[in-house]
Formats: structure tokens, sequence, C-alpha cells
């Protein structure tokens, strides 16, 4: 009798081990809805919604996951709301028109791009006050930072370029020309490569981060839709490298990249207009915002098979999981 | 020789060498031997077999490839988040290998009839109802084969259900196996001759798959037309295919099981009526010729 009761109890820990100890909560901004939906990530579910400034797009969280930065497009302005309350802190001076910013490593410089100023403005968060504002392509939108902090990439929607921006400088080093509309930059962990995705031209270009050259360029098939229908824009690859996550616009899919081949896995049917993308703090779940559908859907990162699909605020942008 | 005389052997069996009645392995014996004929005779038409895997598969190959968006707009439970047709489809698949096998049976049984093997298990010492529900069971047990070979090779095709979903669909397989089984048993006992079969293509089979929610949701039926919409709701396949499909989600869709369970009963007790001989439709039919 004893055998199985100590197996039974092995097995009861080794279940409570392996579920999160804490749940995540996940930010998703609302574009027409001017809302931010909050959701916990272990039960799924709608947790709150914050009401914030018109056009809310590009959002971020602190590295310490007290607060939200948050695009609020039309307002010319970055908002900063208290995860513990959901309250709106302040502002901080974007600049006109903030779509998408990316946070620093060290946490304490916010770059901004400003789609209709050509600009991509460096806020100091600390003192709230820019530090210089860097001129770029025109419609400035993707932004990726290397691991280190070292090296910015903008990328310029009408432009068709990667800028490479020192961020000791403030200057740009290289322009690499890419695929038509490019939305959107993500570094690998290790920072050898920076992969930008193209909107229009439907791809997905590698950059080496050495030589600055494009290394691939990933183009995408799915049988039964038309190719102008696949519009590659937001990008995230795992932790530890191995597979990246590219949500097709319009496709209504999420396509899971090799990243030793460069290879499309799978597509993984989301809703409506995918738009971005963003994993919860322990890789296991990967959670897209399906703008046209209102819903944001939920993915195995193990499986890659869709969870659950959860309706937010009108035309959910983006969305971004606390680290706690 | 007619059934009748069947009949009487039934009422009069050979000199018994129990005195007392069958006990319960005699009938478990009765019941293995029934079910090993059916396996057998399946197991030999392996064109039937292959013929009850094609149907589905082209369904699921053809019929669905060119449908692949149309589910891609909303939700329906059990589903939580956005599925391909083929995946929608797949439950009534399912529902769709046990209607053709249930008829197929009844088919079966017409035939044994006609070419006077029925008399074989009729003149069994076994009461009729007995061998009715052995024989049912017989039959849903081939179909269930079916429908998991079906499903395996749908898994491969991406169709893929949570993996306990297969062990959940098994009773709700099961059950429906029973009732369209059962469906067919009584259709059997009211067609005259083979070649009526077709009848049952036309006036059963067709419009109890098209007309439930195998191939749309319901609410998809219903915008389209609020009378095919009510068709649907009193079809009682919609209610096979609901409890399928929830089942593989480890769901019970309560309203489907108490509508399966509910037509079952209907069914058998139907079917076992209609096979007494001395009293349901049998009689009023062998008047009519029992001799083929």
């Amino acid at each position: 009798m004893r055998k199985p009761l100590s197996v039974l109890a092995g097995a009861t820990i080794a279940a409570i081990m392996s579920s999160p100890a804490s749940a995540y909560m996940a930010y998703v901004s609302n574009e027409r809805g001017n809302s931010v939906t909050v959701i916990d990530t272990e039960t799924m579910e709608v947790v709150d919604t914050i009401e914030v400034g018109q056009r809310p797009r590009g959002i971020t969280v602190s590295h310490d996951g007290k607060f939200i930065y948050l695009c609020a497009s039309d307002d010319d302005t970055v908002e900063v709301i208290d995860t513990s309350d959901y309250s709106i802190l302040g502002n901080l001076p974007s600049g006109p028109d903030p779509e998408l910013f990316v946070l620093s490593p060290d946490g304490k410089t916010l770059y901004v791009a400003n789609e209709d100023d050509n600009l991509v403005t460096v806020i100091d968060i600390e003192n709230r006050s820019v530090v210089t504002e860097i001129p770029v392509g025109v419609e400035p939108e993707g932004m990726g930072i290397s691991p280190d902090g070292s090296t910015l990439v903008n990328t310029s929607e009408t432009t068709n370029m990667a800028h490479f921006i020192d961020t000791e400088t403030h200057q740009i080093t290289h322009n690499v020309l890419v695929d038509s509309r490019p939305r959107f930059a993500e570094f690998m962990p290790d920072g050898s490569e920076v992969w930008v995705s193209a909107e229009i031209g439907g791809t997905v270009s590698v950059i080496d981060n050495e030589t600055r050259e494009i290394t691939h360029k990933i183009t995408f098939e799915i049988p039964g839709l038309r190719p102008e229908t696949i519009q590659p824009v937001g990008v995230r690859i795992t932790d530890d490298g191995t597979k990246a996550y590219v949500a097709l616009g319009p496709a209504n899919r999420v396509a899971v990249v090799n990243t030793e081949t460069y290879e499309v896995e799978k597509y993984v049917l989301v809703g409506q207009r995918v738009w971005q993308l963003a994993f919860t703090p322990d890789q296991k779940t990967i959670i897209s915002t399906n703008g046209i559908s209102n819903d944001v859907t939920f993915i195995d990162v193990e499986t890659d098979e869709p969870i659950q699909s959860v309706t937010v605020g009108q035309q959910p942008w983006g969305v971004v999981v606390s680290p706690n | 020789m007619s059934s009748r005389s069947a009949h009487k052997a039934t009422v009069a069996p050979p000199p018994p060498l129990h005195s007392r009645p069958y006990g319960l392995r005699n009938y478990l014996i009765c019941l293995r031997g029934i079910l090993a004929r059916e396996g057998l005779r399946f197991l030999h038409q392996r064109e039937r077999f292959i013929a009850s895997l094609v149907r589905p598969l082209v369904w699921l190959f053809i019929f669905a490839a060119g449908f692949r968006q149309v589910l891609g707009v909303s939700i329906v439970p059990p589903y939580k988040t956005y599925i391909l047709y083929e995946v929608y489809i797949t439950p009534g698949l399912a529902g769709m290998i046990l209607l053709f096998s249930g008829m197929q049976s009844s088919l079966s049984m017409v035939y044994d009839r006609e070419m006077g093997n029925m008399r074989t298990l009729l003149v069994s010492p076994f009461p009729r109802w007995f061998l009715l529900v052995s024989k049912l069971l017989a039959g849903v047990t081939v179909s269930i084969a079916q429908v998991y070979v079906f499903l395996a090779i749908a898994w491969f095709w991406g169709v893929k259900p949570p993996p306990l979903g297969y062990l959940f669909v098994l009773p709700a397989l099961f059950l429906s196996g029973l009732m369209l089984g059962s469906l067919g048993m009584l259709l059997s006992s009211l067609i005259k001759q083979l070649e009526n079969f077709s009848g049952i293509m036309n006036f059963v089979i067709f419009p109890m798959y098209f007309a439930s929610s195998a191939l749309y949701p319901l609410w998809r039926i219903q915008e389209a037309s609020p009378l095919l919409y009510t068709i649907c709701r009193a079809n009682p396949f919609t209610y096979v295919v609901e409890l399928i499909r929830f089942a593989f989600y480890g769901q019970v869709e309560w309203t489907s099981l108490a509508v399966v369970l509910g037509f079952t009963a209907v069914f058998l007790v139907g079917a076992i009526v209609a096979y007494d001989p001395s009293r349901g439709l049998m009689t009023r039919k062998q008047e009519m010729g029992g001799n083929a």
C-alpha cells in the first residue's frame, strides 16, 4: 500500500510544482476601444479594463513589472500606468503620434517611433525628458534593441529600410533595404541577428548584426490563401532562440519558424487580422492580438496549438505580459 | 421454408440438455457468437471496410478543403478558439460512419431475411430481444472500429482533438451507434425487399445527414433559413453530432444526451416490437411474402 501512496503523493507534488506559481497579467491595448484589457494568463479571463488615452497602440512593461508604458497615438503621448491599481500616473514626452517603442535593457530609456514626424524620440524615463530626436526614414514604426542595448533598429514603413542606430552616439550607422512596408524588428536573444517583417512584401528579412546584411529571407505560403493576404507584422523569438513566431495579419495565422533552418514549421489559426504577439515570462504561452475579431488567442508554445481565444476591447493592437 | 416455422422452432426448441433456464453464461456465449460472426463478416469484406472509410475521407479531403475558411469568423462551443472546417466536420463525419453503418446493418438484415440466413439466428432458443440487441451491439462495435480508423487518418490530416478526447468520445459513439443501429433495425422491419434500400438512402440517410449540424453550425443555418434551422433542431442526428462533438472535448452536452437516449429507447423498443412475429409488423409482412 505504501508504494502507490508515495507515488500518488509524488505525482500531486509534481502537479503542484508544474502549475505556474503565480498568474501573470497580460495587458492588451485596444486601438479603437481606447482601453487596455487586463487578462489573467492562467485562467485566460478578463479581470479588468483600463480607460486610457486615444488610439492606444504600442504597449510595454517596465522590467520590474510596476509600470506599463502605452503609446496613446492620437493624444501624442506615452502614458504610464501603475500596475498595482491601474491608475494612470502620468505621461512621457513622446513627440507626436507615437506608434511603437522599445525599452532599453537597463530599463532607463524608452525609444519611441514617431510615425508622422519621421523621428525616433529617445526618452529618459526617470526625468521624463527627451534626450534627443533621431531623424529616420518616412513613417518609422518597428523598434528593436540588441540584448546588450548598444544597437537600436528602427524600420521605416515608406522608406522600406531598417535603420541601425548606435545608442551611444544616437547616429544611424547602417541602413538596410528590406521589402515593402517593414513593420517590426526583433533581435535574436544572443544579438546575432535582427528579424524584420515586411507587411506588403510578405517576407521576414533576417539581417546579420555583424555584417548588417540580409542573410535569409523567409516567405510564407498558406494553401487556399491569396499571397496578398499574408502580411507579416509582429515577430517574437523564444528566449532559447529556437523558434520565431510571426503574426501574419489578414491571413489570420501565426507562423512558427525554425530559427536554424528558417523554414516555417506550422501555421497556427488565430482570429482575424493578427497584429502583435507577446510571450508569458515562463515562455509556455504566446498571445496574439486579433484586431478585427476583437480578441486575443493563447497559443501553447510547446505544441504550437491554439488553446483559447478571449474577447477583449475594440480592435486589439498590442500586448505585453507582466514579468511577475 | 417460411420464417413462420422459424418462429415455431423458437417456441418449441429441440430437447434441451439443461432442464433449467439458460444462465448468464449461455447468454454471453450467444452474444459472443453473434459478435464474432459480425466481426468475421466485416473482416472478410475488405471492400466494405474501405468503402466505409472512403466516404467520410472524401468529405474530409475534398469537401472540407474548399470550405476551409467558412468558419474562420466565429467561435462555437465546445471550441475555445478558431478552428478549421476539417475540425468542425469531423464529429459529423464520425456520425456519418455510424449512420451509414446502422443503415447498412439494416440492409444486411433484409438480405439475411431474403437469403434465409435470418432463420439461423431466429431458431436460437434465446429471446428475440436478446438476439436483436446482440446483433445491434455487434454492428455498433464494428462501426466504432471504423470511426477510430477514420479518426486516426484524420489525425494525420491535422484534425487533432485533445488526446483524452479519443477516450471520452467512446461512450458518445457507442450511444449514437446504438440509436442509429436501432433506427436501422426498425427500418429493416419495414422494408420488404432489398431493392428498397436506395429508398432509405434518399429518404433517411441524406436528409438526416444534410439537415443537421454535421456540416454547418446551427447559427449559420439559422441565418440562411429559419425553416431549415427548425428542421435541423428536430433532427435526432443533430444531437448525435453534438454529443460526439462535445465528447471530444471532455464535455457532456446534456440536451443531446437526453435526446439520443430517448430516441435510442424509442427505436430499440420499436425494433423489438416490429421483429416479434407474434405481435409486431412482421406478422403482417409475412402475409405479403416472407419467401423471396
